[in-house]
């Protein structure tokens, strides 16, 4: 339990000055922010007054800073200046395809890649070298090669699923979201069979290994009882980082599967020079990560004795 | 009848395109209730032999002669896995890398007995915790609840005797049970070991570098060097190999101020030449050493045993 309460102070640490350089970054863009904001328009005074009185320009950063952080933590993260619209609004409408899509990918790269590893690093031998093989090529090949392929393949060719869109309702989310999932998910799953390959022929090695076949157990069961465990932290460290990944992954997978999620709508932003809805990405980035680091710690006291009672 | 017999027994092992050899010739019997010590030098095979008598070799090993235990050669496959399950049983040198250090020690004083024996949790439980009050463990309850590193090395082997010792198996392989304790629990453990099996008429091949600690708790004593056995100790030794150990050993009666040590270093059995492995060694070699491998004759493998007597 203190555990956990020390891990959650960090988390809000970490937070707090991830908020603190997202609202720095306006003011590190040349020019200022009032060029940030005019862009390449020229306004009148009255416009410049204007926009200077609307985000509070004339005040001091810091008080500026405290009043977005206060908006922000009751999830309003101002307006945007291109849509004219809530940037909350903006966010979560999108917000369901992106995750969708990340947790999709998750459930690939873990079944998938958890499932060849223990393959090639329990049975050895051709399954081995097919998996290793397999995932070289996996983890040469970047997503938006992977990406086309797919599309050509599986989309036009075969015509087993759609070219683009995210679809509406479950099952069609899943039909629409498989290919995106796959490309997103092809190099993780192929790192994260290699680590775990690499760890379970690790364990099966172990002197406590020998020990439990000493005892006459059977094979199934030492593996079960002796061997995964053991293995798992380093595949469970690797797995977080690349979901953690995953969610910046999915810029690249959303404009090529042309998908109306949060990494298109921050490119987007990011060329518009949107930054409200830049300033709202990041940190909702940023939380996603060190969430996901806080669970892939907590995996670990549960997983190994040794580090839980510190 | 004898409980145990190795009767030519050889081990070789894969190394680049051929093989290497680490034991060979190796002729030993255990008797029922008896305790036999290997003693030797790292290197020398004793390890390896104890292990291959629960035929965990390492992978790709050629096993050669035979391993007779109560009658029949040891089998391979289920039938192999009874055999550790509840005739033989092993005690490993280092215990804290030889118990899993993410399962309580609770879950492995009750794993065999659940999953060989089909004893229900909660008997298996309690028998743990009679186990460890034998091997001088008192607050039971509490230590299964607790993790390996939460234990000292003293302790942890304790615990792997109280593990061997709830099977109750005929044959108990003690490979340098008591190498990795610190030297006052050594003494301990060993007793505790020692007595126990007594009490239960089980057999042990206690495999050790240490030939006073040997002497202390076996019924007979046979010594390894480069992968074969040169002496079945009977009486005063006679292989100067032997001799060599026992003059090397820090006496707590003499005060000497240098121990004599052998000089050189132990040979692997694929490293041996010709003649008398131990040849190169001995101060007493003469040229006929180098050329023939010594017979072993009335117990001891050495062409100069019966002059040197």
């Amino acid at each position: 339990m203190r555990f956990l309460a020390k891990r959650l102070a960090g988390l809000v640490a970490v937070l707090l000055v991830a908020s603190f350089l997202v609202y720095g970054l306006l003011y590190l863009v040349p020019g200022g922010p009032m060029a940030f904001l005019l862009g390449n328009r020229s306004g009148t005074p009255e416009q410049i007054a204007a926009i200077r009185a609307q985000y509070h320009l004339d005040d001091p950063f810091l008080v500026r800073y405290a009043a977005w952080l206060r908006d922000a933590v009751t999830g309003d993260f101002g307006t945007s200046l291109v849509y004219r619209q809530d940037v909350s609004a903006l966010m979560a409408s999108r917000a369901t395809t992106t995750v969708f899509l990340v947790v999709y990918a998750t459930l690939l790269i873990v079944t998938g890649g958890v499932a060849m590893g223990l393959l090639a690093g329990l049975r050895g031998g051709r399954a081995d070298g097919v998996v290793t093989l397999v995932s070289s090529a996996f983890l040469a090949t970047p997503p938006f090669v992977v990406g086309v392929i797919l599309v050509i393949v599986f989309a036009l060719g075969l015509g087993w699923f759609p070219v683009f869109g995210a679809g509406s309702g479950f099952g069609d989310r899943v039909h629409h979201l498989t290919l995106p999932a796959v490309t997103l998910s092809l190099a993780s799953a192929a790192f994260l069979a290699r680590v775990t390959r690499a760890s379970v022929a690790e364990e099966s090695g172990r002197e406590h290994v020998e020990t439990a076949r000493s005892r006459g157990l059977a094979e199934g069961h030492i593996v079960r009882r002796h061997v995964l465990r053991n293995a798992a932290i380093p595949v469970v460290t690797v797995a977080g980082l690349n979901v953690a990944g995953l969610i910046a992954g999915s810029v690249v997978v959303e404009s090529i599967f042309a998908l109306d999620g949060l990494g298109s709508l921050f490119v987007r932003a990011i060329l518009q020079r949107d930054f409200a809805i830049v300033q709202a990405v990041v940190l909702v980035l940023v939380t996603a990560f060190v969430l996901i680091n806080l669970v892939v710690d907590l995996c670990y006291s549960a997983l190994d004795p040794r580090l839980s009672r510190q | 009848m004898s409980l145990l017999t190795l009767e030519g027994f050889g081990l070789a092992v894969p190394y680049g395109r051929g093989r290497r050899t680490l034991v060979e010739q190796v002729d030993l019997t255990i008797g029922r209730g008896e305790a036999v010590g290997l003693v030797g030098e790292s290197g020398s095979g004793k390890s390896m032999t104890a292990r291959a008598v629960i035929g965990l070799t390492p992978p790709g090993a050629r096993v050669t002669g035979r391993i007779v235990f109560d009658g029949a050669e040891v089998p391979s496959g289920r039938a192999l896995r009874r055999l550790r399950a509840e005739r033989i049983a092993m005690i490993f040198q280092d215990p804290r890398a030889h118990i899993n250090p993410v399962r309580s020690v609770g879950d492995f004083l009750t794993e065999a007995m659940i999953h060989n024996l089909g004893t229900p949790v909660r008997q298996a439980s309690a028998r743990a915790v009679r186990l460890l009050k034998e091997v001088g463990i008192g607050d039971g309850e509490r230590r299964l609840r607790q993790y390996p590193h939460e234990l000292s090395g003293g302790l942890l082997q304790r615990v792997m005797i109280a593990s061997v010792l709830a099977v109750e198996p005929d044959l108990v392989l003690a490979d340098e049970p008591t190498t990795a304790l610190d030297v006052t629990s050594q003494s301990e453990v060993m007793a505790i070991l020692d007595e126990l099996r007594r009490e239960r008429g089980m057999a042990m091949l206690l495999i050790t570098h240490d030939l006073e600690l040997a002497a202390a708790t076996c019924d007979r004593l046979a010594v390894m060097y480069a992968g074969r056995i040169v002496e079945d100790i009977d009486g005063e030794p006679r292989h100067p190999y032997t001799r060599g150990l026992m003059r090397s050993r820090p006496s707590l009666e003499e005060a000497v101020h240098r121990l004599p040590v052998i000089p050189g270093r132990p040979v692997a059995a694929f490293e041996a030449g010709e003649g008398c492995a131990f040849g190169p060694r001995c101060d007493l070699a003469e040229p006929r050493c180098r050329e023939t491998r010594p017979p072993f004759v009335r117990g001891v493998a050495c062409l100069r045993a019966e002059e040197t007597a």
